[in-house]
């Protein structure tokens, strides 16, 4: 098939970006979105020009790597994939795609479609974690038992990739998916109740300070993110951050 | 001896790692502020190890070329992670999985490091609660187990298809915890490029800011390389794409030994490839293998017309499939380890029965299991006569429960719906079991550099069994490397910070520069990609599942040759002091095509079929795998010498006290 | 207690609150409205209660106003926030893919019915404060039907009044279901309270669009 692309074009952070247009022909669909960027670079490589540069890594939809917004859309049409699981069959012949990068002010572009997410790692070095020593000197591991449902409840939080697809996908760019799946992965579980306050306070003024937006409840990350991690997490953290607040 | 001391210390084997904790040197925990550890690498072993070191009271640096440490490619293992826990009493200890692992290793592993990983394996699931890492739990609130092949008990845990990335989500916590505390000074988007030795010791690296492009200097007073494996050297392969290398191999060129380059992992589980403009594989969970059963049609007509898409699987009769697993191997059916799964794949394969366009993969079919697992919901739902299609549902269900994750991947990707029509799959690089030489320390030939994880050589011998990696990731990184690092800084308390401007750092960097310069200037016709696709092209057919004489000595040359067209004709665009990933992958590649050189070598050195290194000159009249225990009970250690061709070979003659050498059987 | 207040979900929940407590008092609103299409005489009494009763007058009138105040501050404040979130925009968005109109345009809404209020103040509650307090007439109970029928004579009177409640629906489709979930409720109730905000945000508005058209169209002949 013949595939019309519409390319954000960005030399450094400083520089001024604009979107440039590409045509590829010959696309199958049985190759991945990521493999026909890598076919357009090759081409471009051999006529001497500068390669477009993508964050990418395991390709198989779990390192949270890949950040592209296309046509509109973070990772894709499609639904509960990463940009890397798309395949090409989910476009015709003819199709025109715009690719940009994740915008967000707390996500500055780095270079063409890469962007700088350090901002979710200062929230999660805020509080994402619970501080137990690494010394493995702790209780049997089935000295805890834990509800199956919250044990799952916990897990289906904490398949968060990390991302950034609520972030673009958000109108407000707000980061409360992604920090709220965090917090109610502790918070479900009885390890992380010890310090569930401190934790999601910490949390909640980091990712603030941020200058992400605020939540709207549209629901549009539920439905973009690529884990399909569920709104309820952000429901979680409003009530335990309330909550704590509360209680002081 | 040799030049090798493995440091393994005396005394009985199970009390050997207690022993030594007891009698090595610590440094107290005012001095440790006053020393500092770089990390390279962030995954299992290196985030684990990390975070510990800080935890002691160590300054740590890390130093990951991912914009996160989350994103190191342990994230992708889906499986599990053993423990001798015996939580389901099915007579496991840690006994029984010392010996599996060895025994799985194909007796190629070091005895005293595979019992001490076993010995702590379970702490590791302890710890791993501790931080909120969410395992699989029954009803009853208890942690879950499943089988991983090569054994007869369950002592797998998992998180869904996702255990990998729970695991270094916990270590990755633990890292920010400590970074939180200005413990931990986290580098991302940086690639350590070369080690810098400082008086016979590891003392600092060099490294480039990936989006700079700047190179820098750290210092510290011990070096930890926990940078993962090498299958990237195949190109296709399971691993992230910017897997590499460069880490461990200019630690090989500053003096470390490599060791068993050529022992690598082909899981047999993957989705097979599709095209030309393959970019990697996709593993598909070797859980599948409890309930999935493998075959090929018994018919070479049959295969042919599914080939050509004349006949579906479905429509194959159950007498006319070669469950060939079950069939050759009754004991463990197809729950065999991997070397002896992928092997038995690729003989079906060139035997002329593969299904798909290109003959090369195999069917891993769930239907047994869900109609299995849908009668048993009807009973326990007290459903009494429902119909086929309805127990189908019940089955299609818990299945879905199990590996759900697994079959939307697989259906994203083939555009088949593996709850309707058998998965396809085929061997893939998956894994290195070849690394670094590390003594009993992890310790490499060079004093003050560390290795752990995936990038040591020490616990898996010549074939890594299932959901042993991420034990060996965390068991290195967590309760191991705190304690022997510890018995070289204690020496260092008096140090003070060691100097980065000094003359070998000086030299070192020149050396850096020196070659991002030549890389840049070269200016020649293809790409990075064009080459690494033919060095993956050699390693897979002559270095792959199975290896002989002509085409490793061909391998050799054609590396060689390879790698000096590289030199010559390769084109980087762009600037080096600026964003450039095609610099990052010629960086990669130019040493992907030493190490693939040295990998054929070492596999045309070893004349024997062990593990995953299979001789066609050396197999019994059934197919399999014979091992040469006379000659070759031994680790290979290479000692760079310039040219790969140039390289040392030293021996570490492996001794087994504890266990009796076998021919490995699965039958 | 500072730092509660700056943050984004202490304002989402002042947003929540203010925003429930308008929905309530929208629910007073109407059944008091619906009177003046029943029963002439009960819309009297009543209005002249909620006139001149001092609870009503110096304890919920005031309260009322500070949380109409409240919500539209606040929500122009988020608002502005979240536009400064996203400085450089997207070539291309498709909003619509993952998130209904509503919910992403409550400040289009949010503004209309704010502007449609600044009407309804300057009819009804300016009048009323002048009547009372700055020409200081007696009271009068039997006025309040006469001069609500009078309003909606004219056409685009109750034109604008019929678009606004249009708007007021989208606005309270999302917003009223959506405040539960940012005080943190989220669980197996919330099927029930998105169906309940659905038939709310229809049915209140209606009313009031009825009771518009009605005394339009039955305009009081003396």
């Amino acid at each position: 098939m013949k595939i019309y692309l519409k390319i954000w074009r960005q030399k450094d952070a400083s520089s001024k970006g604009k979107i440039v247009d590409y045509t590829m022909n010959g696309i199958e669909g049985d190759m991945s979105f990521l493999e026909m960027l890598d076919i357009l670079n090759e081409d471009l490589i051999s006529k001497g020009e500068v390669p477009i540069e993508f964050d990418h890594d395991c390709r198989e939809g779990i390192c949270g790597s890949c950040s592209l917004q296309i046509n509109g859309r973070p990772h894709g049409p499609d639904r509960l994939i990463t940009v890397c699981q798309l395949h090409m069959r989910s476009f015709k012949d003819g199709d025109t795609i715009v690719i940009e990068p994740f915008r967000a002010n707390a996500f500055p572009v780095i270079k063409d479609l890469i962007v700088d997410r350090n901002a979710f790692e200062r929230i999660q070095q805020a509080g994402g974690f619970i501080s137990v020593n690494t010394s493995g000197r702790t209780v049997d591991a089935n000295s805890i038992p834990i509800r199956k449902e919250n044990a799952d409840k916990a897990f289906n939080a904490a398949a968060c990739i990390g991302c950034g697809a609520c972030v673009a996908a958000c109108k407000n760019a707000s980061a409360m998916l992604f920090t709220s799946a965090k917090v109610s992965q502790f918070a479900l579980l009885p390890q992380g109740r010890i310090e569930a306050a401190e934790r999601v306070q910490n949390m909640v003024r980091q990712m603030d300070l941020e200058g992400f937006g605020n939540c709207t409840n549209t629901g549009a990350c539920e439905i973009e993110c690529p884990k399909g991690i569920s709104l309820e997490n952000i429901a979680r953290m409003n009530r335990e951050y309330l909550g704590a607040s509360i209680k002081g | 001896m040799g030049i090798l001391d493995s440091k393994i210390p005396s005394g009985p084997l199970a009390e050997k790692w207690t022993k030594y904790k007891n009698e090595i040197d610590l440094v107290n925990p005012a001095n440790k502020r006053n020393i500092d550890i770089i990390v390279v690498g962030t995954g299992l072993a290196g985030g684990s190890a990390a975070a510990s070191f800080a935890e002691l009271g160590y300054n740590v640096k890390t130093f990951c070329y991912q914009d996160s440490p989350r994103r190191a490619h342990s994230i992708a293992a889906q499986g599990g992670i053993n423990a001798s826990k015996n939580y389901q009493g099915d007579g496991d200890s840690d006994y029984r999985l010392f010996y599996d692992t060895v025994k799985g290793g194909d007796y190629r592993s070091r005895e005293a490091n595979v019992y001490r990983l076993a010995e702590v394996s379970g702490n590791i699931i302890d710890q791993c609660v501790s931080q909120g890492v969410p395992f699989a739990r029954d009803y009853g609130g208890l942690l879950d187990n499943r089988s991983f092949g090569g054994v007869l008990v369950s002592r797998t845990f998992y998180a869904k298809g996702q255990t990998g990335q729970q695991l270094l989500l916990g270590a990755y916590a633990a890292m920010n915890r400590q970074i939180h505390r200005g413990k931990i000074k986290s580098y991302t988007r940086h690639e350590m490029l070369d080690l810098v030795i400082v008086d016979g010791k590891a003392r600092g690296i060099i490294t480039r800011n990936l989006i700079t492009g700047e190179i820098e200097r750290h210092s510290a007073h011990a070096v930890v390389i926990a940078s993962g494996g090498y299958g990237n050297l195949f190109f296709l392969s399971t691993y992230a794409m910017g897997a590499n290398v460069m880490a461990a191999w200019r630690t090989h060129r500053r003096g470390a030994f490599m060791a068993n380059p050529c022992f690598t992992q082909i899981h047999p589980t993957c989705i097979p490839v599709s095209g030309e403009h393959q970019s990697k594989l996709t593993l598909m969970s070797e859980s599948l293998r409890n309930d999935g059963r493998i075959w090929v049609p018994k018919r070479l007509e049959d295969a042919q017309a599914i080939r050509e898409g004349k006949l579906k699987p479905t429509q194959l009769k159950e007498e006319d499939r070669d469950y060939y697993l079950e069939r050759r191997y009754p004991a463990f059916g197809n729950l065999v380890p991997r070397d002896v799964a992928s092997r038995a794949a690729k003989e079906r394969c060139d035997a002329g029965y593969g299904v798909n366009k290109t003959g090369e993969a195999v069917y891993l079919d769930f239907d047994a299991a869900i109609m299995r697992y849908g009668s048993e919901k009807a009973l326990t739902s007290g459903l009494k006569n429902t119909d086929d299609g309805h127990i189908r549902k019940l089955g299609e269900e818990v299945v879905e429960a199990k590996y759900g994750n697994l079959f939307q991947m697989y259906e994203k990707i083939v555009d088949e719906n593996p709850y309707k029509t058998p998965m396809m799959i085929y061997p893939a690089v998956h894994y290195t079991m070849g690394g670094l030489w590390v003594d009993y320390n992890l310790q490499t030939t060079i004093p003050g550099c560390y290795a752990a994880g995936e990038a040591n050589f020490s616990d898996h011998g010549a074939n890594r069994l299932g959901a042993s990696a991420l034990m060996q990731g965390l068991a290195d990184g967590y309760f191991v490397l705190p304690y022997t690092i510890g018995d070289f800084l204690a020496d260092d308390i008096r140090t003070g910070p060691i100097p980065t401007d000094s003359v070998e750092f000086d030299k070192v960097e020149k050396d850096v520069l020196d070659k991002i310069n030549k890389l840049m200037s070269a200016n020649g016709t293809h790409s990075v990609d064009y080459y690494h696709k033919k060095l993956g092209k050699i390693m897979w057919n002559k270095c792959g599942m199975s290896r002989n004489v002509k085409g490793l000595k061909e391998a050799v040359e054609e590396i060689a040759a390879l790698r000096k067209d590289f030199w010559e004709n390769v084109k980087v665009p762009g600037a080096a002091d600026d964003k450039n990933q095609e610099l990052e992958k010629a960086g990669r590649v130019a040493d992907f095509l030493e190490l693939g050189e040295l990998f054929a070598m070492d596999a045309l050195e070893r004349n024997e079929s062990c593990g995953g290194h299979f001789r066609e000159e050396y197999q019994t009249p059934e197919g399999e795998a014979l091992r040469d225990d006379k000659n070759f009970k031994f680790v290979s250690a290479w000692e760079y010498k310039g040219e790969p061709k140039d390289a040392k070979l030293h021996k570490e003659n492996l001794i087994y006290e504890n266990i009796e050498l076998k021919t490995r059987s699965y039958k | 207690m500072s730092s509660l207040i700056k943050s984004s979900i202490a304002r989402k929940l002042v947003m929540a609150l203010s925003g429930l407590f308008l929905v309530l008092f929208l629910a007073l609103h109407v059944t008091i409205n619906l009177t003046s299409v029943i029963s002439p005489d009960t819309f009297n009494q009543w209005s002249h209660f909620m006139g001149y009763n001092g609870l009503v007058q110096y304890i919920m009138q005031p309260v009322l106003i500070i949380g109409v105040i409240v919500h539209f501050v606040m929500g122009i404040v988020l608002e502005f926030q979240n536009m400064q979130a996203r400085s450089i925009k997207y070539t291309k968005f498709k909003g619509a893919a993952n998130a209904p109109w509503v919910s992403r345009n409550m400040i289009i809404t949010g503004l209309v019915v704010l502007a449609f209020l600044g009407l309804h103040f300057y009819d009804f509650w300016i009048h009323e404060m002048t009547y009372k307090y700055i020409e200081a007439n007696p009271e009068d109970p039997t006025r309040y039907y006469t001069e609500t029928v009078e309003k909606f004579a004219p056409m685009w009177r109750t034109l604008l009044y019929v678009v606004s409640f249009g708007l007021l629906s989208l606005h309270l489709w999302h917003g009223f279901a959506s405040s539960f979930q940012s005080m943190g409720l989220n669980n197996k109730y919330t099927p029930s309270i998105k169906s309940f905000t659905k038939i709310y945000a229809v049915v209140i508005p209606l009313v009031f669009v009825f009771i518009a058209i009605y005394h339009h169209l039955n305009p009081i002949t003396h």
